[in-house]
């Protein structure tokens, strides 16, 4: 009687999820961004003092003109900083151990945070050099990159 | 030039894990066995439904259990034109519900409304279950509450629980 009574006064527990299926309206300059990475191309913007900015932004940080000349980029660049993770959770790019980094591509005068797929955190050093890998399907989001990997590795 | 991107699904996704205490877990049993059942307060008398195993106004336990009716009144009630479910087809309505011998509205869906006949404050509702064999400790267990057919219930009598 005992462990009946145990049963019964002891808590449930559930699962529960909240899950809120949001849209999100990427705007005239990131939707150009994006619908290059589907072509797998990478395009910045460039600011009025010269700089090329990527990802691109809508509006110049310095002087808050809009901008609109669009530069392709390099698929390579050179890692500017990095945090190795080691145990990767379920929504993380790679299923493996992985980098997230700021990689300034060839030709940009910014960084992009990407994973970067170097097997071993032994691998991985500010301004070492990297590259686009693609995913075989490209839709138009940046996860059609799917990673950069180090770039001696081709 | 690429064609370019308007938008993308972004969906938030929270994953918790849900402990409802002692007294809202004998409430969700009752549940699972066909029952609704609440608490009522020592002090004030009022009736908890589901129960939280204190009285948030006296600040005293509320031991007592009280089995209610699956009867009850709609105190308010919204039009949702939205499709959040797919199961069901919008609009429908969502209401308060006071169960006859409570004093705190529940919150469920509104089905089986005769056609002609629009959801008002004070329409009287029951409950309709699931199958026997697919009740669980889950609110889910009533699919939803119907129109019985009685009058109206009057405004003075759950002005209180607005």
């Amino acid at each position: 009687m005992a462990e009946t009574v145990e049963t019964q006064t002891a808590g449930l527990s559930a699962p529960h999820v909240l899950e809120y299926p949001y849209t999100r309206s990427v705007g005239p300059v990131i939707g150009r961004f994006l619908g290059g990475l589907r072509d797998r191309k990478i395009e910045g913007i460039r600011t009025k003092d010269g700089r090329v900015l990527v990802p691109p932004a809508e509006y110049d940080p310095v002087t808050s003109e809009a901008l609109s000349e669009f530069v392709e980029v390099g698929q390579a660049g050179v890692v500017k900083t990095w945090a190795w993770v080691s145990e990767p959770r379920p929504k993380h790019p790679l299923d493996r151990p992985f980098a997230w980094a700021l990689i300034q591509l060839d030709g940009a005068d910014t960084a992009l945070l990407h994973a970067i797929d170097a097997g071993d955190e032994s691998k991985m050093s500010t301004g070492m050099r990297v590259q686009v890998r693609w995913r075989e399907e490209t839709v138009g989001m940046i996860t059609d990159i799917e990673c950069f990997e180090p770039e001696a590795a081709s | 030039m690429s064609e370019p991107v308007v938008g993308f699904g972004a969906p938030i996704r929270l994953e918790y894990n849900y402990t409802p205490g002692s007294a809202s877990s004998r409430y969700l049993r009752s549940i699972a066995e066909g029952r609704i059942v609440g608490q009522r307060c020592p002090n004030c008398e009022k009736v908890y439904v589901p129960p939280r195993g204190s009285c948030p106004t006296c600040a005293v336990p509320t031991a007592e259990e009280v089995e209610l009716a699956h009867t009850g009144t709609i105190t308010t009630f919204c039009v949702v034109n939205l499709s959040f479910y797919k199961e069901i087809e919008p609009p429908y309505v969502c209401a308060s519900i006071l169960l006859d011998g409570a004093d705190i509205a529940l919150f469920h869906l509104i089905q089986e409304v005769p056609e002609g006949r629009e959801v008002t404050m004070g329409m009287r509702v029951e409950a309709v279950w699931v199958d026997e064999s697919e009740l669980a400790p889950t609110l889910e267990s009533i699919k939803y509450f119907r129109p019985t057919g009685e009058p109206d219930a009057s405004y003075d009598s759950y002005k209180e629980h607005l």
